[in-house]
């Protein structure tokens, strides 16, 4: 297991595949960080000497991807900020549901998670007749 | 789509005119709109505004980190009525 920037690699696949096991980089991303670090990214990443890790590593440096901790901590603020100020985005990611629109009378289910059923509570005022 | 930068933030001219107005004159009372399509900008900062949703107008103060959103997302058109019967404990949450 190979380790970039504080995260372990997989080291059985391809190093384009398992660059992008640190949180940030994609496919694309990966591609360009290889390109610029002269790798080939068909190699399988326990196969990479260190030094040639020390160069994937000063690539994504150079890049100035945001990535890791840093990203997760830029993409709470966002949330933070929204939420703070109140705003019609801000209250959806508060309740956990649907931020851009979306119907919510059906499915939406990856934002409200599994169904929860809520069954018919009788009103006990019923009887007495007063609602 | 986004709108073109060229054309810069919309703003109601109606609405711009009467901000300039209220910071001109330095006074802060607050102004009723209709307006929710408008962006905020950074002269809104400092002014409270009654919102419409359809119904009521809603008070919105407008802080710094709200420039650039429109004045329509902070003021809630839809109200939601729980599920379940209304029974004393869950109206007192």
């Amino acid at each position: 297991m190979p380790r970039i920037l504080g995260v372990d690699i997989p080291g059985e696949k391809r190093i384009d595949v398992s660059l992008r096991y640190v949180y940030g980089i994609g496919p694309s991303n990966a591609k360009v960080i290889l390109q610029r670090a002269n790798i080939d990214p068909s190699v399988r990443a326990k196969d990479l000497s260190e030094q040639q890790l020390s160069q994937i590593v000063h690539s994504i440096q150079e890049g100035k991807y945001v990535i890791e901790g840093d990203l997760r901590r830029e993409i709470g603020m966002n949330l933070k900020r929204l939420q703070s100020i109140k705003c019609y985005r801000g209250i959806r990611h508060m309740r956990g549901l649907p931020v851009r629109g979306q119907r919510t009378s059906t499915n939406a289910r990856t934002r409200k998670g599994p169904r929860k059923t809520v069954g018919v509570q009788r009103n006990p005022n019923a009887k007495t007749g007063i609602h | 789509m986004g709108r073109s930068i060229k054309k810069g933030p919309f703003v109601d001219p109606s609405l711009m005119e009467k901000i300039q107005k209220l910071n001109a004159s330095n006074t802060k009372k607050p102004i009723k709109t209709w307006s929710r399509r408008s962006m905020i900008t950074p002269a809104f900062v400092g002014h409270t505004f009654n919102v419409h949703n359809g119904k009521n107008f809603l008070p919105v103060f407008i802080t710094e980190n709200m420039v650039g959103h429109r004045l329509g997302e902070f003021a809630l058109t839809r109200t939601f009525k729980k599920h379940g019967a209304h029974t004393a404990k869950a109206e007192a949450k």
